[in-house]
């Protein structure tokens, strides 16, 4: 009873749990629920990749309506994978929440804080499990307005001017997706992701079609910040709280790649996106030029939650390569990618709140000789930005080889020089803070602070083992990714 | 799983676990260095026990895990890596020796974290020489970079880390901007990056080609400090004494030749490099950067740095008796990376040893010293003849091959590369040993002797290591013509 409608619980749970946490209306136990839901959150994920894993795929029927009437929601391995991410992150970081987030906002605030992560949690494991367009917008919408208030919570009144941006830019974006999705359904008369792509392989040729497809994916490219869609990204990375960055930055720009490649390749289908609407000759360009350009604007930030954030913006650019250019090795490298940034950035950026949680700001000349005082915390963001340079026996250097592959099987010289080359910016960029913490003397008049306390530090280290587990115990994640790319090519009619 | 597997397994284990133990005992200073003595023995051991096997015609060989679709960390011991393990492990315990005398000597601080990147470095270097395919190298060439890098800036003051920066900035941009992609390319032309006798590249690349991929290599291998990418070395010369030593002169150093003769012996193959045309430059590189840098080693008075533009000039050497691709030339080769290296590290450990007794680093200081330091200053002189390649010191032997083996392809810039680079040799070596000896010397500064014993035997072992390589040279010498068929 339970197994089978694990599919809903997945969503249901954290969806029920944040009113009650709201309802709690004090911190710690909101706290405390907040995390057992993650846990538990990450436990269904679990058995939902276990039970995919060969390849089975789920139907779940919601309520009992059949699709096309009623929503359903679908589970294969892809799905699950990005589940598994998500709430992976969610349950790492949820422990970590509480020390991280009460040092920075108000404590009448705190439950309102956990209710908003558990809606944002729910909304962006809906958006992978769902199977419905529509249902997808009514989730997307669920993370996306729960994120712009989780913002806004930032200490820094210029958190309101970002979250405001984003608001704005979110809105913008979510409209073009609804407006796509509406038009489909003017054309096809069904929402169901499954029969959008079986009906629409007649209407190829359809201009209504054409429009929804420019709609969708611009709706989307704004929400997952491709360049140069990405400006509301910045401000909102560097003023949120320190762990709603780190919980934006690993999960929700990697799930709205994923919807992203749900409605390219199967909705859509790569026929009708890359041979009728040639979508890469618009995604190649723009994530390059977006990949060595955010990538160098990484190199000039003060902030270094800043400069995290711009280099998101290239990694984003890396899996859009992949996604472009359209083969399953670049898919492949996509999906490695997707899970492994999320695995790097989540570290950098805990690594980077425990250093905040200590000195307030995390400007380049506050944290000068750093790790000196807090060295484990500094030691695991040096781990996690040789993984984002992609140094071998970390997951980055996995990326890194795939994504060379598949440009050097497509004989595109070009764009392996500037994956090599955007490599040794990101050599540049985080070796000055290492530069900065190791070898400067404190800036006078600080005291000495103390080593980050253990909840904040096991969480770290945790996603910082997990960087290396996965960069040498690659099968999981390798194989999971390359089945699932190969799968989405095997649809390919 | 068999004795040779279990020796693979430990030589791959004990460094690392030695660095944690190291760690551990970090409180206790003496408790601390004798940990690192007995692993530095322990791996010695097992490298040992691998010897009569592969001297027999075995390859032991052990894979960890899959890391990759069809590739995997995977180990194999073959006759070149064997040299190059012989050399690092035998070496290490008298550097540990030498690094306990001159680390105390120097009152240096954070010596726990100095002898557990040590550990981590060697680690490395077996890694490196035992590895079984491209990938596998590349990880442990990484983790030799990284872990090298806190030793090189272990002062911690801005020279340090200005120096760190040359030293990280060139050996991870050109490992990650040219040897990454090289391995890529060689996995997606060939199917596969095993090193194979014989090769992997023929038939799947050709044309000029072959020259690209091999210029990606030959640069994206900055360890082996082939001019423009050299910089990194004297940079390194930050670092305190016994990293100099045994890193900058054997273990850094070495892995990138090492990875050098690999590449052109197992990857690309003496044969198919021989009737490619676009592949000739790297002979004239590598006699460009023999020269140059012997001229510039010319007019260096710090010694270390002396001794560091040597090393990029005779590192060149064993690049260059590989691009002669004669069989004979790369035996050479192999023995150079063991000839070279028993001589600079006993360079290194005099110059380690002025410093320690008489505070003294330029070679303009070092008039009459001989006869405060005689054991120091006699090593000295042994080391400079194994570098100009006279007997009875090691270097003899393996310019010899070099030499044989460029007259039988009748590569004449070659043969004259090596006799004007030997001139230079001299001219740069012996004056700091005449000088040192001189009878009117003694340029005054305070009374001393001879530094603290532990260096003082370090240094009397490798002299005596290079002497007793030009007398024995055969179990090197066996494996050296296994490894090029010759």
């Amino acid at each position: 009873m339970i197994v089978e409608n694990l599919p809903a619980l997945q969503v249901v749970l954290p969806l029920l749990a944040a009113p009650l946490c709201l309802l709690l209306s004090r911190g710690r136990p909101a706290w405390l629920v907040a995390t057992l839901i993650s846990w538990l959150g990450l436990a269904i994920s679990v058995v939902l990749l276990w039970q995919v894993k060969d390849g089975s795929v789920i139907h779940y029927a919601f309520g009992g309506w059949a699709a096309p009437w009623g929503i359903e929601y679908v589970v294969d391995r892809l799905a699950a994978y990005v589940l598994l991410i998500v709430s992976l992150i969610a349950a790492v970081m949820m422990p970590y929440a509480w020390r991280s987030l009460s040092s920075e906002i108000d404590a009448h605030l705190l439950p309102l804080a956990f209710t908003l992560m558990l809606l944002c949690l729910a909304g962006l494991l809906g958006i992978v499990i769902t199977g419905d367009a529509f249902n997808l917008f009514v989730l997307l919408e669920i993370s996306s307005l729960s994120t712009y208030a989780l913002i806004s919570l930032g200490k820094d009144r210029r958190s309101l001017t970002a979250a405001y941006q984003y608001l704005i830019m979110g809105t913008i974006g979510a409209t073009f997706f609804i407006i796509g999705v509406g038009l489909m359904y003017q054309l096809t008369g069904t929402l169901n992701m499954a029969d959008l792509a079986e009906r629409i392989d007649a209407l190829e040729d359809r201009r209504t079609l054409k429009t929804a497809f420019a709609f969708i994916t611009v709706g989307l490219a704004l929400k997952l910040a491709m360049f140069p869609l990405h400006l509301w990204l910045p401000n909102a990375y560097t003023f949120a709280p320190s762990v709603v960055t780190a919980f934006l930055a690993a999960t929700a720009t990697k799930v709205a790649l994923y919807a992203m490649i749900r409605f390219v390749y199967t909705v859509f289908g790569t026929h009708f996106a890359f041979e009728s609407m040639h979508i890469e000759v618009l995604v190649l360009p723009l994530a390059a030029v977006g990949i060595f350009i955010t990538s160098v604007v990484a190199v000039f930030q003060h902030d270094i939650k800043r400069m995290l954030a711009y280099s998101s913006v290239a990694q984003i650019g890396y899996m859009l390569l992949g996604i472009g250019m359209a083969t399953v090795t670049g898919l492949t490298a996509s999906l490695v990618h997707l899970f492994n940034h999320a695995l790097m950035k989540g570290a950098l950026f805990l690594a980077l709140g425990a250093v905040c949680y200590r000195i307030g700001r995390c400007d380049i000349d506050r944290m000068a000789g750093i790790a000196r005082d807090m060295p484990l915390t500094m030691a695991a963001f040096v781990v996690g930005g040789l993984s984002l340079i992609g140094v071998p026996l970390t997951v980055g250097f996995l990326s890194k080889w795939y994504l060379l592959s598949a440009a050097m099987e497509l004989g595109w010289w070009p764009l392996a020089a500037l994956v090599l080359v955007t490599s040794l910016i990101a050599v540049v960029y985080i070796g000055r803070v290492v530069e900065a913490a190791y070898f400067r003397e404190r800036p006078a008049g600080t005291e000495t602070v103390q080593e980050a306390p253990a909840v904040l530090l096991i969480p770290t280290w945790i996603l910082v083992a997990a960087n290396l587990y996965f960069g040498i115990h690659s099968s999981l994640t390798l194989g999971v990714a390359g089945d699932a790319a190969a799968h989405l090519f095997g649809a390919v009619k | 799983m068999s004795a040779d597997q279990i020796a693979i397994i430990a030589a791959m284990t004990v460094p690392l676990l030695g660095a944690a133990a190291i760690a551990i005992a970090g409180k206790a200073p003496n408790l601390r260095e004798g940990v690192t003595l007995v692993t530095a023995l322990l791996l010695l051991a097992a490298v040992l026990s691998l010897l009569p096997d592969v001297l027999a015609g075995a390859r032991p060989q052990w894979a960890f895990d899959e890391i990759l679709p069809g590739i995997a960390i995977a180990f194999r011991v073959e006759p070149l890596g064997m040299i190059f393990a012989l050399v690092a492990s035998l070496l290490w315990p008298i550097n540990s020796l030498y690094s306990i005398g001159y680390m105390r000597g120097n009152d240096e601080s954070h010596q726990t974290r100095f002898y557990v990147c040590f550990a981590i470095a060697l680690w490395a270097a077996m890694g490196i020489a035992f590895s079984a395919n491209l990938v596998t190298l590349f990880i442990f060439y990484e983790v030799l970079t990284l872990s090298t890098y806190p030793l090189v800036t272990h002062k911690g003051t801005e020279a340090a880390r200005d120096g760190g920066r040359v030293y990280l900035g060139i050996l991870i941009a050109t490992s990650i901007g040219l040897l990454l992609p090289a391995i890529v390319w060689t996995w997606s032309a060939a199917g596969t990056t095993d090193f194979t006798d014989g090769g992997i590249l023929a038939g799947h690349l050709d044309g000029p080609l072959v020259g690209v991929l091999l210029f990606l290599f030959m640069f994206g291998i900055g360890k082996a400090a082939l001019m423009p990418v050299h910089r990194w070395l004297p940079a390194a010369m930050v670092a305190p004494t016994p990293v100099s030593a045994l890193l900058h002169a054997v273990a850094v150093v070495k892995a990138g030749v090492f990875t050098v003769v690999k590449v052109i012996v197992y990857v690309f193959g003496l044969e198919t490099l021989q009737a490619e045309p676009s592949a000739q430059w790297l002979l004239y590189a590598a006699g460009f950067t023999i020269i140059v840098a012997s001229v510039i080693a010319l007019r260096q008075d710090n010694l270390k740095r002396r001794l560091a533009y040597s090393t990029v000039s005779q590192l060149s050497y064993v690049i260059l008796a590989a691009a002669i691709l004669a069989p004979l030339s790369v035996v050479g080769a192999a023995l150079h990376i063991a000839a070279h290296a028993f001589g600079k590290i006993t360079l290194f450990f005099a110059a380690g040893a002025i410093y320690t007794a008489a505070h003294k680093t330029e070679v303009s200081q070092l008039r009459g010293i001989g006869w405060r330091m005689p054991w120091t200053m006699t090593a000295f002189t042994i080391g400079s003849l194994s570098m100009i390649g006279v007997p009875p010191a090691a270097g003899f032997i393996s310019k010899w091959y070099l030499l044989v083996g460029a007259f039988s392809m009748e590569q004449w810039v070659a043969v004259g590369v090596v006799v004007l680079s030997t001139v230079l040799n001299a001219a740069y070596f012996l004056p700091i040993v005449f000088s040192a000896f001189a009878r009117d010397g003694d340029n005054g500064g305070p009374e001393h002797g001879e530094a603290p014993w532990p260096i003082v035997a370090a240094l009397t072992a490798t002299a005596a290591l290079t002497v007793l390589l030009f007398l024995f040279h055969q179990i090197p010498l066996d494996l050296a013509r296994q490894m090029a068929g010759a």
